[in-house]
């Protein structure tokens, strides 16, 4: 059991940010979901890499076994997705800033309404 | 080994780093001289194609040849049988897809030229340019999940700045972050798949997961996240409702690329459809009830439905829509419809052994239809480009009689519109007809509410066409001229493969398009040639 509450934890995490992302009307909330799916994925990525007692997977000459070793593959996945999502994240915030200049306002429903 | 064997080994590889290079390499151009700029982006594009065809040519001259570039060895699984090597594979079908967005490229960057000239922050419109169409062609050359992941961020990040590049207006702004945000969430929950599928099978290679995949429960969990991520960022109903924004309110150039970043999600939900769980559609029944029903009938009826959700919806709305390009881009939802019921149609039929023909016929149509969409959809994006440049006006109510000023411009519309409604001297009636007649004998409904919704689209354009084109003299369009050469010269290059296409069918059919049905096929020759015996 205890080992499945991580898992609970990424399907919560994943189920929230989708909830904000699809019923919050504020620009930040939906931003903030979508930083919740992404962390509710990579801590998906981290806890597929675990085994129980294992260490991190650097060799320290004599001694370290590489079967004792947590899986580094997921690691450098994870580290790749958090790359990518400070990315995403960043182009985000810069576009709210746009629309906040333009509409002076954070509302989706008050948002690209303008008769052209 | 000669200089052309080694330049074709390494050619996917090349294709990718052309434009990253490029892309980095613009801002500083920019600082010498602005035209040095063009025409330096310019070459890095002929580059790329240069290299494409180069590969295209070693691909097609050997029925059924796999051309796999694995990074950093020779051999995609290592001593122990680990299959952790990054490795980019070429079929029929990746090569097909990268023609497709050579041709968007070459005629996006030239068309650029005029068409962004009065705009400042050029160099870093070339930069993201660049970016898009390298990020497009690793989605479409990678044999790698992870690797699909990243190209995938890469062509939403750059593209969603492109859209909303014109940021002076608010409504562009908001398509680019509507655009994000379904893209992001999609990409997230293809990430999320693929973590399903390397928890349970420790790889990420697709030819690798392709041969040990099981279809317990959690690769069926899989399996429809993927699809529903790529589905997003396809624009598929009822998840399209970020498309015409972004089609309509991104510059014309980018809105023609654009069309061939949802057409690369359509491929990567293809190849993972047909190759990674290809082994597995065809011999697993489902339980419903007390009926066992084959998988692949239910997930080729689920996509029918949606496809002709998708038609239907994107043909209504575009028949009351009054903006020129936001029209368009419903018009092309409804032409993504019908590639997805050509792969729903053969879904349902093509794994079944009692089949006759009728699943390939249907997939050869669909991936026709990929080629057709983008040349005539992106035809009439640049054709709507055209007339915003020189009217600075994208109101349908408030243009007319516009044939007099613009006279290659309404010829290229008349090409266009001719062809996305599948009219018979143009290429969209040849892939058309080979859909009409495939789903016709999986069910004659599906046919009659395709060539219903046909006609309905040429009453659209028709309607268009007369309302911005034809009608008495508007005196305040005297003084519009004629477009730019470059932008003329764009649309001329696709209006001529159009009509190519459109006259010898049989030549792009047997050529191009069969060697990609074949490499969706026959998924275990993919599996053999990229991993060798396993």
């Amino acid at each position: 059991m205890i080992y499945n509450i991580p898992y609970i934890a990424v399907v919560a995490l994943i189920l929230i940010g989708l909830y904000a992302v699809i019923f919050k009307r504020n620009l930040i909330k939906i931003v903030i979901g979508i930083t919740l799916i992404e962390s509710g994925v990579n801590l998906f990525l981290i806890t597929l890499a675990f085994r129980e007692g294992s260490i991190a997977p650097i060799y320290r000459g004599s001694g370290s076994n590489p079967l004792n070793m947590s899986l580094p593959v997921p690691h450098a996945l994870t580290l790749t997705s958090i790359v990518i999502g400070v990315a995403v994240l960043a182009l985000m915030l810069s576009l709210i800033i746009h629309i906040y200049k333009h509409y002076n306002t954070l509302d989706v429903s008050k948002i690209g309404r303008e008769k052209e | 080994m000669n200089l052309i064997d080694d330049l074709i080994f390494h050619s996917p590889a090349l294709i990718v780093a052309i434009p990253l290079l490029g892309a980095f390499l613009t801002p500083l151009v920019s600082k010498i001289n602005d035209k040095l700029r063009n025409v330096f982006v310019i070459f890095i594009v002929f580059l790329t194609s240069f290299f494409v065809l180069l590969l295209a040519n070693d691909i097609y001259s050997v029925c059924g040849k796999i051309h796999t570039y694995v990074f950093g060895g020779s051999a995609a699984v290592t001593q122990g049988g680990y299959a952790i090597r990054i490795l980019f594979e070429v079929d029929g079908l990746n090569i097909f897809m990268a023609l497709i967005t050579t041709i968007l490229a070459i005629a996006g960057v030239i068309y650029s030229w005029s068409f962004m000239k009065e705009n400042t922050g050029l160099d870093k419109y070339y930069t993201l340019y660049l970016l898009m169409i390298a990020g497009m062609f690793g989605m479409i050359l990678t044999g790698d999940m992870f690797n699909f992941f990243v190209f995938l961020e890469i062509t939403s990040i750059s593209s969603c700045a492109l859209i909303a590049f014109w940021t002076n207006k608010g409504k562009a702004v908001d398509a680019g972050f509507k655009y994000i945000v379904v893209s992001a969430t999609g990409a997230l929950f293809v990430l999320f798949a693929i973590a399903i599928l390397y928890g349970q099978y420790n790889a990420l290679n697709m030819a690798v997961l392709a041969s040990k995949i099981q279809f317990s429960f959690l690769d069926k969990i899989a399996l429809v996240v993927l699809v529903t991520g790529l589905a997003m960022k396809a624009g598929i109903v009822p998840m399209h409702m970020w498309l015409p924004d972004a089609y309509g309110r991104a510059p014309s150039s980018v809105t023609l690329i654009l069309v061939g970043v949802t057409q690369a999600s359509l491929y990567g939900a293809l190849r993972m459809i047909f190759t990674v769980y290809g082994n597995n559609l065809s011999n697993t029944l489902n339980q419903i009830g007390d009926v066992n029903i084959d998988l692949n009938l239910l997930l080729g009826i689920f996509i029918v439905a949606l496809a002709l959700l998708t038609i239907f919806i994107g043909v209504l709305m575009a028949l009351k829509e009054n903006n020129f390009k936001r029209m368009i881009a419903f018009a092309a939802v409804a032409e993504i419809g019908y590639m997805i019921l050509a792969i729903g149609a053969a879904l349902t039929t093509v794994f079944s052994t009692t089949d006759t023909g009728t699943g390939v016929m249907a997939l050869k149509g669909g991936i026709f239809h990929i080629l057709n969409d983008a040349l005539d959809v992106g035809l009439l994006f640049l054709v709507a480009g055209a007339v915003y440049y020189a009217t600075k006006e994208t109101s349908l109510n408030r243009l007319g009689g516009l044939a007099r000023n613009m006279k290659y411009t309404t010829i290229f519309f008349l090409i266009g519109l001719l062809a996305v409604s599948g009219m018979p001297p143009m290429n969209g009636f040849a892939s058309k007809l080979i859909i009409y007649e495939s789903t016709y004998q999986v069910n004659p409904i599906l046919s009659i509410i395709a060539i219903l919704c046909s006609i309905l689209l040429l009453a659209v354009f028709v309607k268009v066409f007369h309302s911005a084109f034809l009608g008495p003299k508007q005196s305040r369009f005297d003084d519009v001229k004629e477009v730019p050469k470059s932008m003329l010269l764009a649309m001329g290059i696709i209006a001529c493969i159009i009509i190519f296409i459109g006259l010898f069918p049989n030549l792009v059919i047997d050529n191009i398009v069969q060697p990609a049905v074949n490499a969706l096929t026959n998924h275990s020759n993919y599996i053999s040639n990229v991993i060798g015996g396993i």
